[in-house]
C-alpha cells in the first residue's frame, strides 16, 4: 500500500508502481530523468498497473515520461485504469498540451552589467526631472487653489498637522535637548584650554539658531514623515486609490498632497523653533551644572551677543526644507508599482533623498550666508 | 457523475459546534454548526456581508471565535501547540477573496513556495511543478514569470488557486473562485474542481455566489443567514426550503436559468 513510487524495467517494458505522490517526488523525479535521457517520451511499453497511489505531482512526472499528448489520450491506452484517474491525467495531459514554457532570456554577464550602469545613471536623471516636474506641478496647484478658499482642505491639513507636528514634538524636543548638551559638552572640553569657557553659550547658541534647531527637526521629519508620506500614497497607489480619485474628477496633487506639504511647512518651523529652544536649554543645563554658569548669566549673554538675525537664518530654512522633504516623500508614493516590495524601496528611497537634499542645501545655505556676512 | 459521497454516516472532517463571532458590538454568526464530509463539496452560499468569509477564515485558524468549537481533522486549532498547528495547516489549501497573491514574487514562485518550504523540493523541480499547477488552473505558460501586479483580475484568481492546490490539500477551501472569471473559465474551474474531487478525494469548502457552481459541483449546500447555518443538505432539499431568501434566491430568475441550464428535462 506504501510502497514508494519506482519504476521497474523488465523486458524493455518500464512497469510504474508503487506511490507516486509528492512525498517520492524527488527520488522519483531522479529515475524519470535518468529515463528520459534515453529514451523520447511516449506511452510505448509503459504499465501503469501496479500504480498505487497518484496525486498531481505524481502525474506530472508520469506526463514527463509519456509527454502531454499522450496523457491527453490516456483513454485509448491506459482504459483499465479507474475512470476518475484517468479523469485527472488527461486533464493534466491538456493543460499542458499547448503550454509554451516561458523563454528565459540568456545571462550576458557583462553587457548586463554595462545595462545596468546606464540604467542607474539615467533613472537618477530621470529622477531629478521628475522631482523638478513634480515640484511645479505641486506649485501650479498650490497657485490654483490658493484664490479659492472653498477648495482648501483645512481638515486634512489639520490631521496633517496633529501627526507630523503634534506627535513629533516630544522626539524633536528630547533629540534637540540631548544634543545641545552634547555641544555643550564638547564646547567646554575645547574652550578650557584658551581659558575662554564662557564662550560655550555662544557656541550652544549660534550652532541652535543658525544650523542645529532646523537640520536636526527636518532630519526627523524625513525620517518619520517622509516615510510614512510614501508608504501612505504608495499603498494606495498599489490598492488603485489613486486611480479611484482620478477617475472621480479629483486631483490627487490637491486631495493628497497640497495639504501634506502645507501641514509640513507649517509644522516644521515650529519644530525648528521648539528644536532651537530645547537644544539651547540642553546647553544652559551643562553649563549650569559642569561650568558653573548661572542661568541669569547665561541669558545675559544671550541677550548681548546673539543677534536675532541668527535665528532668522534658522528658521528661514525651515519652509524650504519641509517643502522639499514633503514633496520628495508624496512623489516617491506616486512611483509605487503594484508590489509590496515597490512599496519597501521606495520609502527608503523618499528617506535617503530627503535627508541628502536638506544636507546639501543646508551646506549651500551657509556658503552663502557667510559671503553675504549675515 | 456527481459522487454522493455526502454520508452522515461518516465522521465529518471539519465540525462546527456553538460558533459565536463578532467585531465590537456587530454579531456575525451566533450558534453556528457546520460539518464538511470526506471528499464532499459544500457551497456556502449567502447574501453579501451574512459572514461566509468570516467563517472560513475561523475554520482555517485565523479568526478565533468568541465562543464555540471548530475541530478540524479531529482536533481543535485553537488549542494545538504551533508545530502540530503547521502540521494540519500544511492538509489546508486556502483561496482568498482577494487572491493575497505574494506581490514580490512571480506566479511560479508564489505556487511554489509553499513546495519548497512544506514538501522540501528543490527550487527548480518546485517551479516546473508550479507551472503545472498554473496551467492546470488555466493559466498560459507566459504567465508564470509575470508578477501579480501585471495580472487581470481573473488571471489572479486562477494563480491564487494553483497555490491553494500546490500541496494537494486534503480540505480546500475557495472563497468566491470564479467571481471574476469568464463563463467559459468558470465552467473549466467547476470541471477542474470536480475532477480534482475525484482522483484525489478531496474535501471542498466552496463559498460562492454563482449559481451554475452551485448546480454542476457541490453535493450539499449551505445557506447562511441569520447569524447561522439555515439548512446544510443536498441542493433540491435546499431549495425547497421554506425561506423567503432561500425561496427568492434558488426561484428568482437567475436561479431558475441556472437550474434550467443544470436539468434541462426537469424543468416544471
Ligand atoms: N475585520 C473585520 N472587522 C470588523 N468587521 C468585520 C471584519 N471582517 C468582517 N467584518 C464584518 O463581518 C460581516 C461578514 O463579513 P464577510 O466578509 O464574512 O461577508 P461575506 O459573507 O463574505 O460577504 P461577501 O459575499 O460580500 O464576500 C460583515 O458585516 C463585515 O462588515
Ligand atoms: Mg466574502
Amino acid at each position: 500500500m506504501t510502497e514508494p513510487g519506482h519504476i521497474d524495467q523488465q523486458d524493455g517494458r518500464l512497469a510504474i508502481a508503487g506511490d507516486w505522490t509528492l512525498v517520492h517526488y524527488s527520488t522519483l523525479k531522479r529515475q524519470v530523468e535518468r529515463l528520459a535521457g534515453s529514451r523520447e517520451p511516449s506511452h510505448q511499453g509503459i504499465d501503469l498497473e501496479r500504480l498505487d497511489a497518484l496525486d498531481t505531482a505524481g502525474a506530472v512526472l508520469l506526463m514527463e515520461l509519456v509527454g502531454p499528448a499522450a496523457l491527453a489520450a490516456i483513454d485509448d491506452w491506459a482504459s483499465d485504469l479507474p475512470a476518475t484517474r484517468r479523469a485527472l491525467l488527461r486533464t493534466l495531459g491538456e493543460a499542458m498540451a499547448d503550454n509554451q514554457p516561458p523563454t528565459a532570456r540568456p545571462a550576458r554577464p557583462l553587457r548586463d552589467t554595462l545595462a545596468r550602469t546606464g540604467q542607474m545613471v539615467e533613472e537618477l536623471w530621470q529622477q531629478q526631472r521628475q522631482l523638478l516636474g513634480f515640484i511645479g506641478q505641486v506649485l501650479a496647484t498650490l497657485a490654483a487653489t490658493a484664490w479659492r478658499p472653498g477648495r482648501w482642505r483645512i481638515t486634512s491639513v489639520v490631521a496633517q498637522l496633529h501627526q507630523t507636528g503634534l506627535n513629533a514634538l516630544p522626539i524633536v524636543a528630547l533629540l534637540t535637548f540631548l544634543v545641545g548638551a552634547v555641544v555643550a559638552f564638547l564646547g567646554a572640553t575645547v574652550l578650557r584650554d584658551f581659558g575662554a569657557t564662557i564662550y560655550t553659550v555662544n557656541l550652544v547658541a549660534f550652532a541652535f539658531l543658525r544650523e542645529f534647531g532646523v537640520l536636526l527637526a527636518a532630519i526627523l521629519l524625513a525620517g518619520r514623515t517622509a516615510s510614512a508620506f510614501t508608504a501612505q500614497l504608495g499603498a494606495m497607489k498599489a490598492n488603485e486609490e489613486l486611480d479611484a480619485v482620478r477617475t472621480l474628477g479629483l486631483d490627487p496633487i490637491e486631495l493628497l498632497v497640497l495639504p501634506r506639504v502645507l501641514a509640513m511647512m507649517l509644522t516644521l518651523p515650529i519644530l525648528t523653533f521648539v528644536g532651537m529652544l530645547s537644544g539651547i536649554l540642553g546647553g544652559a543645563l551643562v553649563c549650569l551644572l559642569a561650568l558653573d554658569i548661572s542661568t541669569a548669566q547665561f541669558l545675559a549673554i544671550l541677550e548681548r551677543d546673539i543677534a536675532v538675525q541668527h535665528f532668522l537664518v534658522g528658521i528661514g530654512k525651515a519652509p524650504v526644507f519641509a517643502f522639499l522633504v514633503a514633496v520628495i516623500g508624496c512623489l516617491e508614493g506616486f512611483k509605487v508599482s503594484g508590489s509590496a516590495q515597490s512599496v519597501g524601496e521606495h520609502t527608503t528611497s523618499s528617506v535617503v533623498q530627503s535627508i541628502f537634499v536638506v544636507i546639501l542645501l543646508d551646506a549651500i545655505a551657509a556658503l552663502f550666508c557667510m559671503e553675504m556676512g549675515w | 457523475m456527481r459522487a454522493a459521497q455526502a454520508s452522515t454516516s461518516e465522521a465529518p472532517l471539519i465540525r462546527v459546534r456553538g460558533l459565536e463571532n463578532r467585531f465590537g458590538q456587530h454579531v456575525v454568526h451566533e450558534d453556528l454548526e457546520l460539518d464538511l464530509y470526506p471528499g464532499e463539496i459544500l457551497g456556502v452560499v449567502g447574501g453579501s456581508g451574512t459572514g461566509k468569509s468570516v467563517l472560513l477564515r475561523s475554520i482555517v485558524g485565523l479568526l478565533r471565535p468568541r465562543a464555540g468549537r471548530i475541530e478540524v481533522f479531529g482536533e481543535d486549532l485553537q488549542s494545538l501547540s504551533a508545530d502540530a498547528r503547521s502540521r494540519l495547516e500544511r492538509r489546508f489549501g486556502v483561496l482568498f477573496q482577494r487572491g493575497a497573491l505574494f506581490t514580490s514574487l512571480s506566479l511560479q514562485e508564489n505556487v511554489a513556495l509553499p513546495l519548497i518550504e512544506h514538501a522540501g523540493l528543490a527550487r527548480a523541480d518546485a517551479e516546473a511543478l508550479a507551472r503545472v499547477k498554473l496551467a492546470l488552473a488555466g493559466l498560459p505558460g507566459e504567465a508564470a514569470i509575470k508578477y501579480p501586479a501585471e495580472l487581470s483580475g481573473g488571471m489572479i484568481k486562477r494563480a491564487a488557486l494553483a497555490r491553494a492546490l500546490a500541496l494537494d490539500p486534503e480540505a480546500l477551501f475557495l472563497d468566491e473562485p470564479t467571481a471574476g472569471l469568464d463563463p467559459i473559465g468558470a465552467a473549466a474551474f467547476d470541471r477542474l474542481i470536480l475532477t480534482l474531487r475525484d482522483a484525489l478525494g478531496l474535501s471542498v469548502f466552496l463559498v460562492t455566489h454563482d449559481l451554475d457552481t452551485l448546480y454542476t459541483a457541490c453535493d450539499r449546500v449551505a445557506v447562511l443567514s441569520r447569524k447561522r447555518v439555515l439548512v446544510a443538505d443536498r441542493l433540491d432539499v435546499v431549495a425547497a426550503t421554506d425561506d423567503d431568501w432561500i425561496h427568492d434566491y434558488f426561484h428568482g430568475p437567475r436561479g431558475r436559468a441556472a437550474q434550467r441550464a443544470a436539468n434541462p428535462v426537469e424543468d416544471p
